[in-house]
């Protein structure tokens, strides 16, 4: 799956002094990052760092209380349509594997014909094929999953969040989502996700942040970062040894 | 205790003879009754959608005021019909006084908010399931609904047999606005009422199990509509 027409970029996505508090509590605090276009920018923190919420905001599901969220690329007024997300538990729709493709694609004003023809595509693309009459929820886990994330690769994003895609998937599923990962990659998607999948990260990350407890305490090159963690905090939690 | 024994004698006789006025009274039965719920799906179900999805001042009033009309009483709905659609009432110009017509209005009011409150209830668990995918998807609230009301076909149709199960059970407002006519708005809950009036208990017990009968093949007739649905899974679905 090649992207026909790269439309205007929407990139770069900023966030700028971003906070979440809900309930009085202060769950993310002051992040700021620019996200630059390509490569695969990974969060990582431990649980309750706040990296899904920060994952939310980003992608517009939830406004941040304080600072803000822009997206500064010459295409950013339809920032909105380039985007996609796929969630930690796959929320599939009940009707069949194809019905859940084109019901997106639908959704962006794509024909109906059309949208049957490049959901086909798509399922062809991610090994689901087979089993696109199928209803979604009789697939297992990790073909819901991937059908989650076909489903949003078919929209072409420019920009695909992903919130913790292999927690809760045997080797052998997290091992075909990470395949699919790297051809979304590969297409020309930036991708932002959450995991603490950490062979994961060292396989996959371009680039990477570290969040604990709602702060952003470190950003950078992966390859550096990993070699050079420069905080105790991720050198703790490299090591497995940050509980919280 | 006789009357069970004979009721069951008179119910067969009716259905056996295709007792004309028994087919008539069933027939004007099931199309009030399924107009009425055909109406009150109409719109009952994007009403109750709409106080789902949509945020706004006094939703929470709506809600509790439809959950409220869902124990409206019949002969009181009845008699505001009746009311508005008599001579000296707003309506009167309808001329639908002691018609079918009148008494499909005044079940309507009666159904509505059955469908209204359920499906309300329905589709408000259902968004906030779906809520962060739909519109990260880039579907809103408005285009939502529909969506929602097709993932929870099976509890919708539910809250429209329960509709249909209000309405086929109802007498008060019916015979208030229809005036129980034979042959033209004799349904089977008036005829009961008035063969129970006349002393015929076993007539009127004979009818009710008719009755009970047709509800019974509605309700098995809804069952296996959901049940070949599920089996032909519709990718076009809204």
């Amino acid at each position: 799956m090649a992207r026909a027409v790269r439309p205007a970029s929407i990139l770069p996505l900023v966030l700028d002094r971003v906070g979440v508090e809900i309930g009085g509590q202060v769950l993310v605090a002051e992040v700021d990052h620019r996200f630059e276009e390509g490569g695969l920018s990974v969060i990582l923190g431990p649980n309750g760092a706040g990296k899904s919420l920060l994952l939310r905001v980003a992608h517009g599901l939830l406004a941040p209380s304080r600072g803000a969220v822009r997206w500064l690329g010459p295409g950013a007024a339809a920032a909105r349509r380039h985007q996609a997300m796929v969630f930690h538990r796959p929320v599939l729709l009940r009707r069949s594997v194809l019905g859940n493709v084109v019901f997106a694609l639908r959704l962006k004003g794509v024909a109906q014909r059309e949208a049957v023809v490049r959901a086909g595509e798509v399922l062809e693309a991610t090994g689901l094929s087979d089993k696109s009459d199928l209803s979604a929820g009789s697939l297992s886990g990790g073909e819901q999953q991937r059908l989650a994330l076909a489903r949003a690769w078919a929209v072409e994003p420019e920009v695909l969040f992903l919130d913790e895609p292999t927690s809760n998937l045997d080797p052998a599923a997290s091992w075909a989502i990470e395949t699919l990962i790297r051809s979304i990659s590969a297409s020309g998607t930036k991708i932002i996700m959450t995991t603490h999948d950490l062979p994961l990260v060292r396989r996959l990350a371009d680039e990477l942040l570290f969040l604990h407890r709602g702060r952003l305490l470190v950003a950078g090159g992966a390859a550096d970062l990993f070699a050079q963690p420069k905080t105790p905090e991720l050198v703790a939690f490299l090591e497995g040894e940050l509980r919280w | 205790m006789d009357e069970f024994g004979t009721a069951f004698a008179h119910a067969f006789r009716l259905l056996a003879g295709f007792d004309d006025e028994l087919y008539g009274n069933v027939a004007l039965s099931l199309e009030v009754n399924l107009a009425a719920v055909v109406l009150a799906a109409a719109l009952g179900v994007p009403l109750g959608g709409v106080l789902a999805v949509y945020r706004f001042a006094g939703r929470r009033a709506c809600a509790v005021l439809l959950n409220a009309m869902m124990g409206l009483p019949p002969v009181v709905v009845g008699l505001v019909v009746y009311l508005m659609l008599s001579r000296s009432g707003p309506f009167s110009v309808l001329d639908l006084l002691f018609t079918p017509g009148a008494m499909i209005v005044a079940q309507t009011i009666l159904v509505t908010p059955i469908v209204a409150a359920l499906t309300r209830q329905i589709l408000e668990s259902e968004w906030s399931a779906y809520r962060d995918q739909l519109t990260s998807l880039g579907c809103g609230p408005g285009r939502a609904i529909p969506t929602l009301v097709w993932e929870a076909r099976e509890a919708v149709l539910t809250t429209l047999l329960a509709g249909f199960g209000r309405a086929a059970a109802e007498v008060g407002a019916v015979i208030i606005v229809g005036g129980n006519i034979a042959h033209y708005t004799r349904v089977m809950t008036t005829s009961i009422a008035l063969e129970t009036g006349r002393g015929n208990l076993a007539l009127a017990l004979g009818l009710g199990i008719v009755l009970l009968l047709l509800s019974l093949v509605i309700n098995g007739l809804a069952w296996a509509l959901r049940e070949t649905r599920e089996e032909a899974v519709a990718w076009r679905a809204p």
